[in-house]
């Protein structure tokens, strides 16, 4: 067992090394960060004097090892743009990110589970066919469409929403929130559901095609026939034994809504790690990019690890697999 | 208010005209950008700028024209041609109470060279300068060589008080406590990419803002910040995108504030190489290059049709060029207007260069940076490619985009042949433009920085920098408006039109647009 963790922790390290190499040299092909740094109005001493500031007259590979070395120390360097940590630039803005993706997750699990479930129980009604056809556009239509769309109806004919932004923030354990305050709420709600619409049919159709299946199992039909009630076997018999796929693609979803949410909040200027990344990448201000991709890459490997160590203790199969390959 | 915001829509608006009465007023504004710190010392950038010039001042401010204006000088002379004196307004108080005078002026000159991690430092307009105290209410500013632009450049460093200055660290700035100015807002909160908030100094020096708050949010997609603007979020937004103006127009329930910008978009050409690896015989072969001709560019010149490209690309909303600036600069000669669209004789001239059949021809701009960029690039192929100069069309994210044009060629030279750009003309006049984009590319003398062109004329030069060192105001005006039509008649850069910037407000709310395209809150009005 332990060499099996030692083996995939190597793995992860190595992964996580050659991504560092591959963000870095990707990033460093594209663009000059002074172009966008400078005012066109300084001179060729000024652009020189500003290279020689950032370290950018250096050759990549130096400049490579002092983000390694640097990144051992837990230094993932500054912010070209904000020259604050790039580290702390991300995390300053996670909670947004973070509390929009878990409202996102929310909606879809309460309002996908409850259409899935119906839909799959009755099969053949007009509702049921409306919401299937309902999520073929939850999936197809695009994010930023539907956000402006939903601003111009929402806000601007309707009036009932604010159009965009986060709204009052109250600190929860020293956290920003918006969620405990009627006005965060109402601007939660737009990017939340804009968000979640995607996930929402992807739920829906999970719950749906699961519904259908355990509704034939035997197990449901003892529990007809030793006469529960109707609601009893759905709330509990089919709901348990549907959730198991649901959670799956939905945990392993979570990233992608993170990843997601950049279109959601440039939409409606919710201040998250999304909109930094994307201005980040516009203003070519490589050290938040190169923080962020790495950052992201840990996630993922951390994850990964995770899983892969619980299957080993669930599924010794796996480990054997291992050891022999 | 907020609760009704969000459940009753209906009454929301009439909430909001019946709930700001005329003592407290708030102005809400939506941005495209936003500034990357609040140390007015730390990034010389135009989102930055706007936001210090409401805080600090500046010894001389610039109007909304960039014309200079006594600011925390109330004049100034040069002495000599190298020596110039300023006089001091007294009785102004920073933000903290505590009194202005020469020692502050002194500091902060002293800190601008050495913020730390400075991206794009302001020592671009105190290098060469060094600065005397006379007494409290007096400063001299002595310059290396003689250099007719130390008020344009003054009025470019904001002031901020020595205690400020010895100590402060650009984090300071941003949580609020060092940012202390003399000027009419006062910083109260910056939450980035969430918002900045800003209060009345009700001991303004000069005119008192009509705003007691301003909050200001970063809305960075054009079509959420027009939505924000038509769901009553805000009050005012400033780069109203080209394709909503005629929509907004028409909207009895908003204002539009426009006003030309002092940014000419125009295309530089390859004077320099031979062989232009962009420009190619029709058949795909090498060809000698035929830009270098100037009957060459004027033909280019005349075939684009630039009201053309005002009224379709950009929606009627900008100004064809026949220069770098328009008119009402300092430095803009009166005897340039915009080549008028001559499809004719463009192709005579092309003939008598000796390419009648024209040539291939690839133009590079941006996607991302200039008002429709893109869409300009392929108007002008079409019009290149109708008179038989056959156009593809490379257009780039800027991130990518500049360093090619400026440096991406081999030992450090423009990579392409024909590119499309822009140019703002930061001190707000003609040299500006004129030793950036026109001047030898010069990296001893600090000249032809931008010169993606490689142009190069030793009599236009001469002339540049006679002007860069006349103190004499008429003379230099002169001097700058013959360069001006040395440099357009040689056709040194086509120019193609001047910006015009849009503000859009919801009804009563006027702005005076300014031509450095900075949003300025003392500048808005609500005439109620």
């Amino acid at each position: 067992m332990s060499v099996f963790v030692i083996r995939r922790l190597m793995q992860s390290i190595a992964v996580v090394a050659v991504m560092s190499f591959i963000v870095f040299f990707g990033i460093h092909i594209v663009g000059d960060p002074v172009d966008m740094l400078i005012n066109p109005e300084a001179d060729q001493a000024d652009i020189e004097a500003a290279m020689h500031a950032l370290g950018l007259d250096r050759p990549a590979h130096e400049q490579y090892w002092y983000f390694l070395v640097n990144a051992f120390k837990g230094d993932l360097g500054r912010s070209f743009i904000f020259g604050e940590p790039a580290l702390q630039l991300i995390v300053q803005r996670m909670p947004a990110t973070l509390e929009l993706a878990f409202a996102a997750l929310f909606l879809s699990v309460l309002i996908g589970i409850p259409l899935g479930v119906y839909s799959g129980l009755h099969p053949d009604t007009l509702a049921s066919k409306t919401i299937m056809s309902g999520s073929i556009l939850g999936f197809s239509l695009p994010t930023f469409w539907v956000g402006l769309m939903m601003i111009m109806v929402f806000a601007v004919i309707l009036g009932w929403l604010p159009s965009t932004g986060r709204g009052e923030t109250v600190p929860l354990f020293g956290i920003p929130v918006s969620f405990l305050t009627l006005d965060g709420l109402s601007h939660l709600l737009m990017p939340a559901v804009n968000l979640a619409l995607f996930k929402m049919s992807l739920v829906t159709r999970l719950a749906r095609a699961g519904t259908r299946e355990v509704v034939h199992q035997d197990y449901i039909k003892f529990a007809r026939a030793k006469g529960l009630s109707p609601r009893r076997v759905v709330l509990v018999h089919v709901l348990k034994n549907i959730m198991i796929p649901v959670v799956t693609v939905i945990g392993l979803e979570f990233g992608g809504l993170i990843a997601f949410s950049v279109v959601t909040e440039s939409v409606f200027a919710w201040p998250g790690m999304g909109k930094l990344i994307i201005e980040s990448i516009q203003n070519l201000d490589r050290p938040v990019i190169v923080a962020y991709l790495m950052i992201t890459v840990l996630m993922f490997v951390t994850i990964n690890l995770v899983v892969d160590v619980l299957y080993s203790v669930l599924d010794p199969r796996v480990r054997l697999q291992d050891i022999r390959a | 208010m907020r609760i009704l915001n969000t459940v009753f829509g209906a009454a929301m608006a009439l909430a909001l005209v019946g709930a700001v009465p005329a003592a407290a007023k708030e102005l809400k504004v939506g941005l495209g950008n936003e500034p990357s710190a609040i140390d007015p010392h730390y990034h010389n950038l135009g989102p930055n700028s706007a936001v210090a010039s409401s805080i600090f001042d500046a010894l001389i401010n610039q109007d909304e024209k960039q014309r200079l204006m006594p600011g925390l000088a109330t004049s100034w002379k040069p002495l000599d041609d190298t020596t110039w004196e300023f006089k001091l307004r007294k009785g102004v108080k920073y933000h903290d109470g505590s009194d202005f005078n020469a020692d502050d002026v002194l500091a902060s000159f002293e800190r601008v060279p050495n913020v730390p991690n400075s991206p794009s430092s302001f020592a671009t307009f105190t290098k060469g300068k060094t600065f005397t105290k006379v007494d409290d209410y007096t400063i001299h500013v002595k310059t290396a060589a003689p250099h007719p632009l130390t008020p344009n450049d003054l009025s470019q460093i904001w002031i901020v008080s020595d205690k400020v200055a010895a100590t402060a660290s650009t984090a300071d700035f941003n949580s609020g406590k060092a940012a202390i100015g003399t000027g009419p807002f006062k910083f109260v909160e910056w939450v980035p990419n969430d918002r900045l908030i800003l209060e009345r100094n009700n001991a303004y020096w000069g005119d008192k803002p009509e705003w007691t708050k301003v909050s200001i949010q970063p809305i960075k997609s054009g079509p959420a910040r027009v939505a924000a603007l038509l769901a009553g979020d805000v009050d005012f937004i400033d780069a109203v995108p080209t394709t909503d103006i005629p929509r907004l127009k028409g909207d009895g329930d908003l204002s539009l504030s426009q006003g030309p910008s002092n940014r000419v978009i125009y295309l530089h050409l390859d004077h320099d190489r031979d062989d232009s690896p962009f420009v190619k015989a029709k058949d795909g072969g090498s060809i000698k290059n035929p830009l270098k001709d100037l009957r060459v560019r004027k033909a280019i010149s005349k075939a684009i049709n630039r009201d053309a490209i005002v009224e379709r690309v950009m929606e009627g909303v900008a100004v064809p060029a026949g220069q770098l600036l328009p008119e009402g600069f300092f430095g803009v000669s009166p005897n340039l207007n915009p080549e008028p669209y001559d499809p004719k004789g463009a192709q005579a001239l092309l003939a008598e260069a000796g390419v009648p059949d024209g040539f291939k021809l690839t133009i590079h701009g941006p996607n991302d940076r200039y008002i429709n960029d893109a869409k300009i690039a392929e108007a002008i192929a079409q019009m290149l490619t109708r008179i038989g100069i056959e156009t593809s069309v490379e257009t780039l994210p800027k991130a990518v985009y500049f360093k090619r044009a400026s440096r991406g060629g081999p030992d450090g030279s423009p990579e392409f042949s024909f590119v499309l750009v822009g140019w703002g003309a930061g001190t707000g006049e003609a040299s500006s433009p004129l030793k950036a984009l026109t001047h030898t590319y010069d990296k001893s003398k600090g000249l032809g920085t931008t010169n993606r062109g490689r142009y190069s004329n030793a009599a236009l030069d001469t002339i540049i920098e006679q002007a860069l060192a006349t103190v004499d105001d008429d003379k230099r005006k002169g001097l700058l408006q013959k360069a001006t039509e040395m440099a357009i008649g040689d056709l040194a850069v086509i120019p193609l039109h001047y910006q015009v910037n849009t503000w859009a407000a919801r009804k009563g709310i006027k702005y005076t647009a300014r031509t450095d395209e900075r949003t300025a809150y003392a500048g808005v009005h609500s005439g109620m």
